[in-house]
């Protein structure tokens, strides 16, 4: 994997943005639906939204020797070598794991700043290597940080700087197996390094799924869902992790914890399963997995629908929640997101597609009187037996219809969740010119909806106007989940940095005083990203001081000596 | 003493403050029917196209937090929920307004004609217009003037149509509603009326909270009200009411808006139309109720000169930055946000502190005229030369000369003063002197206040002719007195705490720093019913004092010493003569309080029996200040003592009877009279 990936980006070192000679935008690479392929707007779009130009240029700075040597505990890998478990301590695969994605570590990582990274990374090839690793770490002190997928977006993957003891990155990827199905209860057990893509592929082979679909699932892995309380794009129909889930083995420090059956549900105290599910890496490291399966969906179908505004389009989802009618998945972005969507529409192939868009347009804006600036469009994934899904459809649409929306063609809606993949690209592509971003969210209950997004929103403006931003920032966002009580909605924030002297340090305040608003708004701490170190500050006033009370006690009975040190949560 | 008061203390003279443009001028040299039907085409909040009254008060009836009210009432009463829905509506109708552009077009024609009548010129500080024209288009709105006249709102209204600003919507009391014809005109340039008491009456409360919500939210128009509840008849800021500012806060707090723009402003008149109407309010004339032809009878005021207006548009208040790190909105996420509930009381405190900055902002801007100073100066001679064999009055020249040292002490302590510099200074008192024949007269060279009745000016008891009783001549000088005090308190706030600090001085046992800030800090407690003193500011306010006092030379302040210097004598004197008529006066009350209360002394005869009790006083010669006739200064003494538990309002079945404490009232009294130290009373009481 480390072969083919990015060690300063994100993804596949061979898909990227990038304008070519003509100043126009293409995506590299074969992967992806935009692979090869030319974005004849990305640029306009680009310059007009951050005052962004392609004369001003950032490029990554090269430079991996600065790593400082490791500082190895002697006994420890005198004792690991007689394991047989492969490790390393080799610069480029200690960097490699120093770090996830937020903006501050891959903008340091560009720059060829390297903080306290780990001095060992070790791969276990199955739960008792795991099992012995954990005992050597905790016999000479050895600080353990699980790996999985590196997609973490909340500092949980960096390494404490005030940690003194040696620190190994506990990679889980060689266990990344299958190791039963079993199709009477439809579950599978899973080694908890899988990576999201290959467990689907692999179960689509015998004909099922698990329907856990996040936006990173192309990298992220199983234990990292169930470390973090993941959230997948399907969840309507699959669930979420935690509902997806039947049996969890994790080893600690202070041995391996379990259930005893495979119950689908147990009255048997606080389940222990939550203690896991969230802890983050504070606890141990998840080896093993017994997940529900599903058989693949027959028939699948994109759509989406035009509003005329968000509070429409909001309202929309509220009633379609009520109904309890959801699609796998519902998306509203904002005007802004829309606007950004068809940007990145790739060139068209004939005259009379382009045609055909025009006459679109005209219809929506002229006929039916929308505000082109106002107007904002849901993207609908529906899943399930061809005539179910018809049938879903038409409910779906005939709510839509109550609240002026408007069918706007399947295209639309599948290049809305193409774009999920490939926007994780484009940051990169920004940070060649000028222009840093990110992408955080919340949940909220659904009467602060339209009032949390329009607040965050404007207090990203306005921060970004009293910390000296230049431009104007992109601020904008989509409810991206509807649940019985509220929605889960996603906030995109960039600017172009040019003019200040210490831009990582202005996006982390602007993001911080989101978070603030966020919080002030009624809305959680986190979703599905989870806390990590980024946002533990705000842990006891979210959980209450008897709550984080409790949480500290269990990682104090779990893990006395703080072998597994990356500090994340409490 | 933790202070956390919302202001800091900055060298006053630093405010920096806009210039003034006369709008009346143009007002003298265009048609007025033009005006009036000019194009009017105001900037909205955020290009929202504004409702029309129905769709407003359609979405508050429809809205979940009435709702929620309704069933509940219907729940408690056993009424049915259409009814109460009825009662609703009928409050809302009873509430509404419906601002009509056709009825502003026709005040906008009438007042010009008015306007100019009655003022020289009416000045307004455009820049700040400008900024509350951006203001209006960022955020919600909430215009808070000051209040000394029915003119103020009326005149907001015409100044923010003059400007093509949008019309604000005002909280008006009920009172009007007594005009017929009025009341509905107003209603129609926006006026929205409330009762003045509506206490437990949940629905009421409900309806008329989302009311103002709704209209602010939607930006539908700026939302207008006086922080001090009504007009004062004093001149001097009142202490602010907080309902209002409660319910408009509520939508920032519960996420409901970004931000909310607080817009004081301080509308300053030369001279007030209700001048000598509110001296004998408060003398005891009963206040004729508003009616329309009560306010005919007004015309003969119609023949006067007025002088000036100046209206200070203040810089607009952010309320988020206001609130910023003082109060956690996420208080709100557990409670939906329709259901009413009482503000927890980090919310009160943030309130109460924001209302105070606010009136101390109007304060700061209100604009003073050289008369201000000079019916300090003679109200100050006037007691002084009470004493037997004394000419009364003041030379011109002294005068002149005593007023300019004034304005140069005023200019230092930051008053924001309309003195015309380029005029010689004996010109500038004369002019002032003319615009108020009825309080001021000039005999012989020397300047005194016009007490006498016709036919004589010498002493009191010779000049008593023969239909007037003693006590109606004592109380028609006392008219005279009260209206010269109401423009001396107009710049009482520019010398209150520098005045505080000269009365601590002068009380505390010692010159020890501690010692003088002890009694500062009881004298401050005493007034703060009386005063706008910031509550929890003390350290503050007594360190502003010291800095002004210091800075100008009165007083030297060591590490352990305050000292009055030989040539801050003067200042001394004047500041502390400046404070001492309410000094008194809250002596008297305790006087009368410890002599005369019976056990059946309530709250409602309070102010009659202590009439009786100060004019038997003064017709005795016991006491000097006329002014003590206050029913103002009498009632705010009695809730400071109310505040400070020295006397206790019975609940129950005498209700509303007064309990007093002897002891503590009298030992109130002796240090206020500089007989007892102050230590004691502060500690037990702080």
């Amino acid at each position: 994997m480390q072969e083919i990936m990015k060690w300063n980006g994100w993804g596949y070192s061979d898909s990227r943005f990038f304008f070519n000679k003509k100043g126009q935008a293409e995506f590299t690479g074969k992967r992806y639906k935009l692979s090869g392929l030319i974005i004849p707007a990305l640029k306009d779009w680009f310059e007009s939204t951050f005052g962004a130009s392609l004369q001003h240029k950032t490029p990554p700075i090269l430079n991996s020797s600065a790593v400082h040597p490791p500082t190895l505990n002697e006994t420890f890998v005198e004792e690991l070598k007689s394991t047989g478990i492969p490790f390393s301590h080799d610069a480029e695969d200690r960097v490699f794991r120093a770090h996830g994605h937020c903006l501050h570590e891959i903008f340091a990582l560009r720059e060829g700043k390297f903080g306290r990274v780990p001095d060992m990374v070790i791969w276990p090839n199955c739960h008792n290597d795991v099992v012995k690793v954990v005992e050597l770490a905790s016999k000479h002190n050895v600080c353990l940080i699980p790996y999985g997928g590196g997609t973490s977006v909340s500092s949980a993957l960096e390494c404490p700087p005030e940690e003194t003891r040696s620190i190994v990155s506990l990679d889980t990827s060689q266990m990344n197996h299958i190791l039963w199905i079993d199709e009477k209860n439809l579950t599978a057990h899973v080694e908890a390094g899988i990576v999201g893509q290959d467990l689907e592929r692999l179960l689509n082979e015998s004909g099922y799924c698990t329907g856990h679909e996040p936006d990173s699932m192309e990298f992220s892995s199983l234990g990292g869902w169930v470390a973090t309380r993941a959230s997948g794009m399907k969840k309507n129909i699959y669930g979420n992790i935690e509902d997806l889930v039947v049996h969890i083995k994790m080893v600690t420090p202070r041995g391996v914890i379990e259930k005893s059956c495979q119950g689908p549900r147990m009255s048997t105290g606080p389940d222990i399963h939550h203690f896991i599910m969230g802890s983050e890496g504070t606890l141990g490291v998840v080896t093993e997995v017994t997940m529900k399966i599903r058989p693949m969906p027959e028939y699948q179908k994109y759509g989406s629908v035009v509003f005329p505004n968000f509070e429409q389009g909001v309202a929309c989802l509220r009633e379609v929640a009520r109904q309890r009618c959801a699609p796998a998945s519902i998306r509203l972005m904002d005007n802004e997101q829309f606007k950004f969507g068809h940007a990145l529409k790739p060139q068209v192939s004939s005259i009379f597609t382009s045609f055909l868009d025009g006459l679109k347009k005209f219809y929506i804006t002229k006929f039916k009187g929308f505000d082109p600036n106002r107007l904002c469009v849901a993207t609908l994934l529906f899943e399930g037996d061809r005539e179910r899904v018809l049938q879903h459809e038409k409910q779906v649409y005939d709510i839509a219809a109550k609240f002026g929306g408007l069918a706007a063609g399947e295209d639309n809606g599948q290049r809305g969740y193409m774009l999920t993949f490939v926007i994780a690209y484009l940051r990169d592509l920004g940070m060649d010119y000028y222009v840093i971003g990110e992408s955080f969210e919340t949940s909220v209950p659904w009467d602060r909806v339209l009032d949390i997004c329009q607040n965050v929103k404007e207090r990203i403006v306005r921060e970004c106007k009293d910390k000296g931003v230049q431009f104007p920032p992109l601020s904008t966002c989509r409810v991206t989940q509807t649940y019985d009580a509220g929605a889960c909605v996603y906030f995109y924030f960039a600017f172009n940095y040019r003019g200040l002297s210490d831009p990582v340090h202005v996006y982390e305040q602007v993001e911080h005083a989101a978070r603030e608003e966020i919080l002030a708004n009624g809305g959680s701490l986190s979703h599905h990203h989870g806390v990590g170190k980024l946002r533990k500050e705000w842990m006891r006033e979210t959980v209450s001081s008897v709550g984080l009370g409790m949480l500290k006690s269990v990682k104090d009975f779990v893990d006395p000596n703080n072998i597994f040190g990356n500090r994340n949560l409490l | 003493m933790a202070s956390k008061a919302v202001y800091s203390h900055r060298d006053p003279m630093l405010k920096k403050r806009d210039d003034f443009e006369d709008i009346l001028e143009e007002r003298r040299n265009s048609s007025d029917l033009r005006y009036a039907l000019k194009c009017y085409t105001p900037v909205v909040y955020k290009g929202i196209s504004p409702c029309k009254a129905d769709a407003l008060t359609n979405m508050v009836l429809q809205s979940s937090h009435l709702h929620y009210v309704i069933s509940q009432v219907s729940k408690e009463t056993g009424r049915a929920v259409d009814d109460v829905q009825d009662e609703a509506s009928a409050i809302l109708e009873e509430m509404a307004q419906r601002l009509q552009l056709s009825t502003i077009r026709f005040f906008a024609f009438t007042l010009s004609k008015v306007f100019k009548t009655l003022f020289r010129s009416i000045c307004v500080n455009e820049e700040g217009i400008q900024r509350l024209q951006q203001a209006i288009q960022e955020h919600p709105v909430v215009l808070l003037p000051s209040h000394r006249s029915y003119m103020d709102f009326l005149l907001m209204s015409y100044l923010l149509y003059t400007y093509d600003l949008a019309l604000p919507v005002i909280a008006a009391g009920m009172d009007f509603m007594g005009m017929k014809f009025v009341g509905e005109m107003l209603r129609m340039s926006g006026a929205f009326f409330i009762r003045r008491s509506f206490g437990g009456d949940k629905l009421y409360w409900a309806v008329f909270s989302e009311y103002v919500k709704t209209m602010l939210k939607n930006g539908y128009a700026p939302v207008e009200f006086f922080l001090e509840g009504t007009r004062s008849r004093t001149s001097k800021s009142l202490t602010p009411k907080l309902g209002l500012l409660n319910i408009v806060m509520d939508p920032f707090f519960k996420g409901e808006v970004f931000d909310m723009s607080l817009v004081p402003v301080s509308i300053s008149y030369e001279r007030i139309l209700e001048e000598s109407l509110y001296a004998r309010e408060m003398l005891g004339v009963p206040k004729p109720k508003e009616s329309t032809s009560g306010l005919f009878k007004a015309r003969k005021v119609l023949s006067q000169n007025y002088g000036s207006i100046h209206v200070y548009f203040g810089q607009p208040v952010s309320l988020r930055s206001l609130a910023e790190g003082r109060v956690n909105r996420s208080q709100f996420s557990l409670v939906p946000r329709h259901i009413p509930k009482r503000p927890s009381e980090e919310i009160q405190n943030f309130v109460n502190d924001s209302a105070y900055m606010l009136v101390r902002a109007q304060e700061e801007n209100m604009v003073l005229k050289p008369w201000v100073l000079l019916a300090s100066l003679l109200l100050q001679n006037h007691h002084q030369s009470q004493a037997p064999g004394q000419k009364p009055g003041m030379a011109l020249d002294e005068l002149t000369e005593r007023v300019v040292w004034l304005r140069d002490l005023s200019r230092q302590y930051g008053a924001f003063l309309h003195w015309p510099d380029h005029r010689a200074p004996s010109d500038v008192v004369s002019s002032s002197l003319s615009l108020h024949p009825g309080l001021v007269k000039i005999s012989e060279g020397r300047v005194q206040l016009a007490l006498e009745l016709a036919g004589g000016d010498v002493g009191p008891k010779e000049s008593r002719s023969a239909d007037t009783t003693p006590e109606e001549e004592l109380l028609s000088r006392a008219v005279i007195v009260l209206s010269c005090a109401s423009y001396r308190n107009q710049a009482l706030h520019v010398f209150l705490r520098p005045a505080l600090l000269a009365l601590a001085i002068h009380a505390a046992a010692s010159t020890k720093k501690q010692e003088v800030f002890y009694s500062f800090s009881f004298l401050r407690n005493m007034f703060s019913n009386e005063f706008i003193l910031v509550p929890g500011a003390t350290v503050q306010d007594f360190e502003e004092a010291c800095y002004l006092l210091v800075k100008t030379g009165a007083l030297q302040i060591t590490q352990q010493e305050v000292l009055v210097t030989e040539r801050g004598h003067r200042t001394i004197v004047f500041l502390t003569s400046m404070l001492d008529p309410f000094l008194q006066g809250y002596q008297v009350v305790c006087r009368f309080l410890c002599e005369e209360a019976t056990e059946e002394l309530t709250e409602k005869q309070f102010i009659p029996s202590i009439r009786r009790f100060i004019i038997k006083h003064l017709l005795a010669g016991r006491l000097r200040y006329t002014e003590v006739l206050s029913s103002d200064l009498q009632k705010n003494a009695l809730a400071a003592l109310l505040r400070l538990g020295a006397v206790q309002k019975l609940k129950g079945v005498d209700q509303g009877t007064l309990k007093v404490n002897t002891v503590m009232v009298n030992s109130l009294e002796d240090t206020l009279g500089g007989k007892l130290p102050t230590q004691k009373v502060v500690v037990a009481r702080l």
